[in-house]
C-alpha cells in the first residue's frame, strides 16, 4: 500500500494556534460530558445509593467485561432542552463487551427525574434499538423507570417513533434470533412493564425491582385494594406466581451476575478475522493542529485519512479525477474500509467517482467510512447545464441503497444536499459520530440571512418601499443567531441527530470498534437503485 | 549391591530413594495404601504393591505384610525411610530373622536409644555431654530442690509422661521451686497419670543443632558435620541448614567426635543424628552444647548436609547396609558453602496452622533449587498422613546468598488448591533476626505476628488482581479491537471495573487512568499491557506475580501466598430461599409434622411431610429458622397454595 506524506508542521504558529483552539472544544466537550455523566442531582444519587443501588454507570461498568470498551451512544442527549437538567436524557446507552459479545445496554437513570421518558430518551432507546438489530447485537436493559414522563404524554405515548415502538423493536428483534435480555432494578410501571415482559430473559432484584401495570395507588383507586409495591410486583410475586421473570437476583451486582450468565449461553455471531492493527504513521493526535478554527477555512483531508488508518496507508482510487471528493482503500484496525472524504465542493466528476467506489465496496463487501465536511454541491448555470443534479442524484441513490455498512464522521462542515451524498443522518449509516469542530444546517448562517434578506429587500422594493443596511442588519442578525445556535454539535447531539460528539484525536479507535461491531451482521448481496445516466 | 529394594515408605522420601536405586541400578519395590493407589512413589517404582487400607495403623505401618511384600518380590533389603517402621526395633529385628536386609541400624542400637532416659545414662558413660539435670526415682520435694539448687537456676521442671508443654514449668528463683514442682505434679497427675517430674537446666536461646554421623559394619563412623535446626514451631522443625551460623571448626571438631562417640557406644550401623541442645545466648562453645537423643534413621532435613558434603547419604545407606566400607573417611569430608531447607506444607498460617487436605490443582517450582517431594500437580494431600508437599533446598557460597536465593525460589512457588505454608516460610527467610542469624526454637513462636502471612489481600495483592483481569493488549494478528482498547471511553481516560472474589471477599476496584481507587485508601497504580505479564507499578513499586488461569477462576501467586481469584458469588446469601411461609406445593394429606413453634431448625431440616399423588413429598426448611408458626397437623389434608409452616431466619433475629 502506499504511505501517506504529511505536510504538516506541528511546530508552526498556525498549528500551534488551531491546536489551541481545539483542545479547547475537546475541553468544553469533556465538561458537557463530565456534567451529564453525572445523571441526578447529589440529591437524589445519595437517595439512589441509601437504598442499596448502584448508580446506573457502576450497574453498567459492573455488567461489561472487565477492561472492556464502552462505546456510550448520545451522552449529551436533551443536553439543554427541558430546563437543561435531564442529563443523558435520564438514560445510558452503548456498546460494550459482554462475555466477550458486544451488546447493547440500555440503562435508565432513575435519579433524573425518576427515570421517565422525555421524547429524547424514547428516541435514544430507540435508537439503541436500532444500532442493536442493524448489527444484531442482543440488549441488556437494565429497567429502572416510571415510564412515561407525563407532562410530555403527547409527544411520547402515541406516535410511530414514540413509546410503544419500544416494544414492537423487542418482538421483531426476538423474531429475529437478537437476544433481549431485561434485568428489572428498580420500577417497570404500566408500558414500562412490557420490557421485562417482553424479553426472552428477565431478572428482578428482590426488594427493589417491581413490575405492574398499575402502581398501589392507582390499584387503591380503582379498586380499594390496598396493596404494597413488593406484595403487588416484586420479586416474590414475579419469580415464584406469575412467571414475568425468570431469575432472582439479592441485589444489583447478583443481578448485573445473572445477567452475564444468560448473555454467556447466547451464541457467538461474529466469526471475523482481522488483519494485525498497526498504528498510524502520523500521531491522531496532530489532528487538533490540523483542522482550521474557521469551518469554512480549506485543508487537506489526506491529512486527517494519515492520522486514521492503519500504517497511514492509503490506496487511493482515481486520485486524479473529480479530486474534490477523495476515495481510497485502506485498514484501520485491521479492517478493511473504503473511506469517503470531501476535499471541497461536490462537483458533477466527484459526485460520479463517489458512486463509482461505493459499487466498488459494495461488490467486495468493504464497508465505508465518510469523512464529511462538505458545503454542498457546486450551483451555478453552468453546473446545473451539466446536469449536477443528476450526478448528485447517482451519489445520493448510491449511498442509500449501499448496503454494507456505513460509518460517517462530522470532521467539519455539513451544509445543504451535501449532507446527503456524504451519508448523512437521513441514509441510515450504522453510527455517525461528530467531532466538536462539525457545524450541520441547510445552508451556512450567513448564506441564510443574505437569502433572506434579499427576497425580504426584493418584496419591500417591489411595493416601493425601503430598507436600510441598519434594519437589514437587525433583520439578518437573529437569522444568524438562530443557525449558529442550531447549527452547533450540541444542538445536534441533545436531538439525536448524531451518535454522539466524539474526540477526534480517539476517532480511529472508534471506528475500529464501529467497524468490528458491524461484523456480527452478515452483508447482503450488493442492490442499487436506477442511476439516472 | 543388591538388586532390588523395598521402600517401606510413602512421599517424598519414597520417591528420594527410589532416585539414588535408579541411579545404581538397583530396582524398587513400592508399597501403598488405598489413598496411595495413584501416588508419585507407585508411580515412580519399578514394582508397585498394596498393602492396605488409607490409616497408617492398617498400612504403612504393618511391619508383617511388608515383609510378605518383599519375600514375594524379592526385595533383598527394605528402606524404612523416616517416621513409620524406620525406628522400630521389633521391625528390624524381624527382617534380621527374614532374612532380608533392614537398612538402618542393629535393632540394638535403635533399642539404646529409643529409651530416653536410659540413653542419657549411656551418653553420660560414654563422655558425651548431657544436659545438667535429676532425672532419677527420688521424686522428694526436698530432695529435687537440692537437685535444682546444684543444677543452677533457672531450671526446667517436665513431668516424667510429659509433653506438649504439659507439667512443664520454668523456675527462676530457688524460693519459686515448690510452688512450682506442686503446680508440675498436678498437671502431670491429671494429664498423664504419673505426678513424677525430672528437673533440668533450662537453656537461654536454647538453639537445636544436630550432628550427622554414618557408621559402617567395619567400625568405621564418621560425622558429616552439623545441621541447626532452631526455626521450630511446637517442636515441628521449619526452616533447617548447615553448617550451623556462627559455628566454629573447633566447636565443630568437638561435637562431632562427641557424636561419633555417641554412635559407637550403641554400636551404631548407617546413618544417624545426634540432637544436641545449645545455649545460643552468646558464641557457640563445646562446654555449652549438651546431648538431647539420637534419632537412628535418615532424618528429613539430609538434603542440606547433601548439599554441603557433596555426598549422597542414601547412597551411603544402601552401601553400608550392603557390606561395603564408608566411601570417606574423616579427614575426607568436605563442607561447601551454606544450604537451607524449608519444609513445605499444605497447612494454613492464618488459621493456627491446620492441616489443609484436597486436589494440589496448582504445583509449580522454580528452577535452581532442589525440591524434594513426593507430589505433582493434581495429586490430593490426603488427611491420612504427615501433610508435607515438599522440602525446597537451595546451597549457594555463603549463607546470606543462599536465604536470598531460597526466599526467592518460595516466592516463585505456586501452590493452589490447599493453603500452604510457603508465604510464612518466605517470610522466616526474610526476617532480619534470622538473616543476622539470631535464632533460637522460640524465634518463630516471638515473632509469630511478622511471619503468618496477611489473610485480607494486601493493596499490592489488588492490584495485581485488577491487572490479572484486564485483557492481553498485545498486538497480535487477527485480535479484536473490542480485546485491545482496554476500558476506552469516547472521550476521557480509560475506564476499568473489575469485580471478582476472593475466598470469601468481594472485591470491586475501580481503575480509571491512573488513578486506583481501593475501598479506603487511594493508591498510585499503573498498570501497562503488553508481552505476556501486565506491568504493574504500585506507588513506586513494581509488582510481579504469577498467574494460573482456567475458565471461571484465575489463581494469583504473590510472595508465594495463594490468591484465587473467582466470578463474585453474589447468591451466597438466600437466593431462592424465599420469605419463610412454606406452602403446600399440591393438594395431599399430611402424613407428619416434625416441627412445633418455637423449634429452631437448621437449613435442609424436614418440616412436613405430605402424601400426594402416591408420593411421598417432604418439605424443608430453605434456611436456618426458628419455626413461628404451624397450620397443619398429621394425618390432615390440605390443599395447593396452603400455608402449612411458617419460619422466621436466624440470622434476623441475632441482628435485630
Amino acid at each position: 500500500m502506499s504511505i501517506l506524506t504529511s505536510q504538516h508542521n506541528p511546530a508552526s504558529d498556525e498549528a500551534k494556534a488551531r491546536e489551541a483552539h481545539n483542545r479547547g472544544l475537546l475541553s468544553d466537550l469533556s465538561t458537557a460530558l463530565q456534567t451529564a455523566g453525572l445523571g441526578g442531582s447529589e440529591r437524589a444519587r445519595e437517595k439512589h445509593v441509601k437504598r442499596g443501588k448502584l448508580l446506573p454507570r457502576h450497574r453498567v461498568e459492573r455488567l461489561l467485561d472487565p477492561g472492556s470498551p464502552f462505546l456510550e451512544l448520545s451522552p449529551l442527549a436533551a443536553y439543554g432542552m427541558y430546563g437543561g437538567d435531564i442529563h443523558g436524557a435520564g438514560m445510558i446507552t452503548g456498546i460494550g463487551r459482554i462475555q466477550g459479545r458486544e451488546c447493547v445496554v440500555v440503562a435508565n437513570d432513575a435519579t433524573v427525574k425518576g427515570g421517565t421518558y422525555y421524547p429524547m430518551t424514547v428516541k435514544k432507546h430507540l435508537r439503541a434499538q436500532e444500532i442493536a438489530r442493524e448489527n444484531r447485537l442482543p440488549c441488556v436493559y437494565l429497567v429502572d423507570s416510571g415510564g412515561a414522563n407525563l407532562p410530555h404524554q403527547a409527544e411520547v405515548f402515541p406516535d410511530r417513533d414514540h413509546f410503544g415502538r419500544i416494544f414492537y423493536n423487542q418482538a421483531q428483534m426476538s423474531a429475529e434470533g437478537i437476544a433481549q435480555i431485561a434485568v428489572v432494578m428498580g420500577s417497570c410501571t404500566a408500558g414500562g412493564a412490557y420490557v421485562p415482559a417482553m424479553s426472552d430473559e428477565s431478572i428482578i432484584v428482590r426488594n427493589q425491582g417491581t413490575i405492574f401495570l398499575g402502581g398501589p395507588p392507582l390499584v387503591k383507586a380503582a379498586t380499594g385494594e390496598v396493596i404494597s409495591a413488593e406484595d403487588l410486583g416484586g420479586a416474590e410475586v414475579h419469580g415464584r406466581q406469575s412467571g414475568v421473570v425468570d431469575h432472582v437476583a439479592e441485589n444489583d451486582d447478583h443481578a448485573l451476575e445473572l445477567a452475564r450468565r444468560v448473555v454467556s449461553h447466547l451464541p457467538q455471531n461474529k466469526t471475523t478475522v482481522l488483519a494485525q492493527s498497526r498504528a498510524p504513521k502520523y500521531d491522531p493526535s496532530e489532528i487538533y493542529g490540523i483542522l482550521p478554527e474557521d469551518v469554512r477555512a480549506p485543508y487537506d483531508v489526506h491529512e486527517i485519512i494519515a492520522r486514521l488508518v492503519d500504517g497511514s496507508e492509503f490506496d487511493e482510487f482515481k486520485a486524479l479525477y473529480g479530486k474534490t471528493l477523495v476515495t481510497g482503500f485502506a485498514q484501520i484496525h485491521g479492517a478493511p474500509v473504503g473511506i469517503i472524504a470531501n476535499n471541497g465542493v461536490l462537483f458533477s466528476e466527484s459526485a460520479q467517482k463517489g458512486a463509482h467506489f461505493i459499487e466498488l465496496c459494495c461488490h467486495r463487501r468493504i464497508p465505508i467510512v465518510f469523512l464529511q465536511n462538505i458545503s454542498g454541491f457546486m450551483v451555478g448555470g453552468k453546473y446545473e447545464a451539466g446536469g449536477i443534479a443528476k450526478d448528485g442524484a447517482k451519489l445520493v441513490t448510491a449511498v442509500a441503497t449501499a448496503n454494507v455498512p456505513k460509518i460517517t464522521i462530522l470532521i467539519g462542515g455539513s451544509f445543504g444536499a451535501g449532507n446527503y451524498g456524504m451519508c448523512g443522518r437521513a441514509y441510515s449509516p450504522r453510527f455517525l459520530f461528530q467531532w466538536p469542530n462539525a457545524r450541520t444546517s441547510v445552508m451556512g448562517g450567513e448564506q441564510a440571512a443574505s437569502v433572506l434578506a434579499t427576497v425580504k429587500r426584493d418584496g419591500i422594493e417591489a411595493q416601493g418601499g425601503s430598507w436600510s443596511a441598519e434594519e437589514e442588519e437587525a433583520f439578518k442578525a437573529p437569522i444568524r443567531e438562530t443557525y449558529e445556535a442550531e447549527g452547533s454539535p450540541y444542538y445536534s447531539t441533545a436531538r439525536l441527530w448524531d451518535d454522539g460528539i466524539i474526540d477526534p484525536a480517539r476517532t480511529r479507535d472508534v471506528l475500529g470498534l464501529c467497524l468490528s461491531v458491524t461484523q456480527n451482521a452478515p452483508t447482503p448481496e450488493p442492490k442499487f437503485g436506477i442511476f439516472r445516466m | 549391591m543388591f538388586n532390588k529394594i523395598l521402600i517401606a515408605n510413602r512421599g517424598e522420601i519414597a520417591c528420594r530413594i527410589i532416585e539414588t536405586a535408579r541411579k545404581w541400578g538397583v530396582r524398587t519395590v513400592a508399597v501403598y495404601s488405598d489413598a496411595d493407589a495413584q501416588a508419585r512413589h507407585v508411580r515412580m517404582a519399578d514394582e508397585a504393591v498394596r498393602i492396605g487400607p488409607a490409616p497408617s495403623a492398617e498400612s504403612y505401618l504393618k511391619g508383617d505384610l511388608i515383609l510378605n511384600v518383599a519375600r514375594d518380590t524379592g526385595a533383598q533389603a527394605i528402606h524404612p525411610g523416616y517416621g513409620f517402621l524406620s525406628e522400630n526395633a521389633d521391625f528390624a529385628e524381624a527382617c534380621e530373622k527374614a532374612g532380608v536386609v533392614f537398612i538402618g541400624p542393629p535393632a540394638s542400637a535403635i533399642r539404646a536409644m529409643g529409651l530416653k532416659d536410659a540413653a542419657k545414662q549411656l551418653m553420660r558413660k560414654a563422655g558425651v555431654p548431657v544436659t545438667p539435670g535429676y532425672d532419677g526415682d527420688n521424686q522428694d520435694a526436698d530432695h529435687l530442690q537440692a537437685q535444682a539448687d546444684e543444677i543452677g537456676y533457672p531450671v526446667l521442671i517436665k513431668a516424667v509422661a510429659g509433653g506438649g508443654g504439659k507439667g512443664m514449668r520454668k523456675v527462676d528463683r530457688a524460693e519459686d521451686f515448690p510452688e512450682a514442682l506442686k503446680a508440675a505434679q498436678r498437671e502431670g497427675q491429671a494429664s498423664f497419670s504419673d505426678p513424677r517430674v525430672l528437673v533440668e537446666k533450662y537453656i537461654e536461646n536454647p538453639r537445636h543443632i544436630e550432628v550427622q554421623v554414618f557408621a559402617d559394619s567395619h567400625g568405621n563412623c564418621v560425622y558429616l558435620h552439623e545441621r541447626d535446626c532452631s526455626l521450630q514451631r511446637r517442636h515441628q522443625k521449619v526452616i533447617e541448614e548447615a553448617p550451623a551460623p556462627g559455628m566454629s571448626p573447633q566447636v565443630r571438631a568437638a561435637i562431632g567426635q562427641a557424636a561419633v562417640n555417641a554412635a559407637k557406644a550403641v554400636n551404631y550401623v548407617g546413618a544417624g543424628t545426634i540432637e544436641f541442645i545449645a545455649d545460643g545466648s552468646g558464641a557457640l562453645s563445646a562446654d555449652k552444647i549438651w546431648f538431647m537423643e539420637m534419632n537412628t534413621r535418615l532424618q528429613v532435613e539430609h538434603p542440606v548436609t547433601e548439599a554441603i558434603t557433596g555426598q549422597d547419604l542414601v547412597e551411603w545407606q544402601l552401601r553400608v547396609a550392603a557390606g561395603q566400607p564408608l566411601p570417606l573417611q574423616q579427614a575426607q569430608i568436605p563442607l561447601n558453602g551454606h544450604a537451607l531447607e524449608a519444609r513445605l506444607y499444605a497447612e494454613n498460617p492464618e488459621t493456627g496452622f491446620l492441616p489443609s487436605t484436597g486436589p494440589l490443582e496448582v504445583l509449580r517450582f522454580p528452577s535452581g533449587v532442589r525440591i524434594d517431594t513426593g507430589v505433582e500437580e493434581g495429586d490430593v494431600v490426603s488427611p491420612h498422613y504427615d501433610p508435607m508437599v515438599a522440602k525446597v533446598i537451595a546451597w549457594a557460597p555463603t549463607r546470606q546468598q543462599a536465604i536470598a536465593q531460597l526466599s526467592e525460589a518460595l516466592g516463585q512457588t505456586a501452590v493452589a488448591g490447599v493453603r500452604a505454608n510457603t508465604a510464612f516460610l518466605k517470610r522466616c527467610l526474610d526476617h532480619p533476626d534470622f538473616q543476622d542469624a539470631k535464632l533460637d526454637t522460640g524465634f518463630i513462636g516471638q515473632h509469630l505476628d511478622q511471619l503468618v502471612p496477611d489473610a485480607a489481600p494486601t493493596p499490592q495483592v489488588l492490584a495485581l488482581a485488577l491487572a490479572a483481569h484486564l485483557p492481553s493488549n498485545a498486538d497480535a494478528a487477527g485480535q479484536d479491537p473490542w480485546d485491545r482498547l482496554t476500558g476506552l471511553r469516547v472521550v476521557g481516560q480509560p475506564h476499568v471495573q473489575a469485580s471478582f472474589q476472593i475466598r470469601d471477599q468481594i472485591f470491586t476496584p475501580r481503575l480509571r487512568g491512573r488513578d486506583f481507587v481501593l475501598p479506603e485508601s487511594a493508591h498510585d497504580l499503573m498498570i501497562r499491557q503488553g508481552g505476556t505479564q501486565p506491568d504493574v507499578v504500585l506507588d513506586g513499586e513494581r509488582l510481579t506475580a504469577r498467574c494460573v488461569t482456567g475458565p471461571g477462576f484465575c489463581h494469583l501467586f504473590h510472595q508465594g501466598q495463594w490468591w484465587p481469584l473467582t466470578r463474585p458469588a453474589y447468591e451466597a446469601g438466600a437466593d431462592g430461599a424465599g420469605n419463610g411461609k412454606i406452602v403446600s406445593p399440591m393438594p395431599g394429606r399430611i402424613l407428619s409434622v416434625s416441627v412445633k413453634v418455637g423449634d429452631e431448625v437448621a437449613s435442609g431440616a424436614p418440616l412436613v411431610t405430605l402424601e400426594a399423588m402416591k408420593m411421598e413429598h417432604v418439605l424443608t426448611a430453605p434456611f436456618a429458622a426458628k419455626v413461628t408458626g404451624v397450620a397443619v397437623s398429621d394425618g390432615g389434608q390440605t390443599q395447593e397454595g396452603v400455608e402449612l409452616v411458617t419460619l422466621s431466619p436466624l440470622e434476623d433475629e441475632a441482628s435485630a
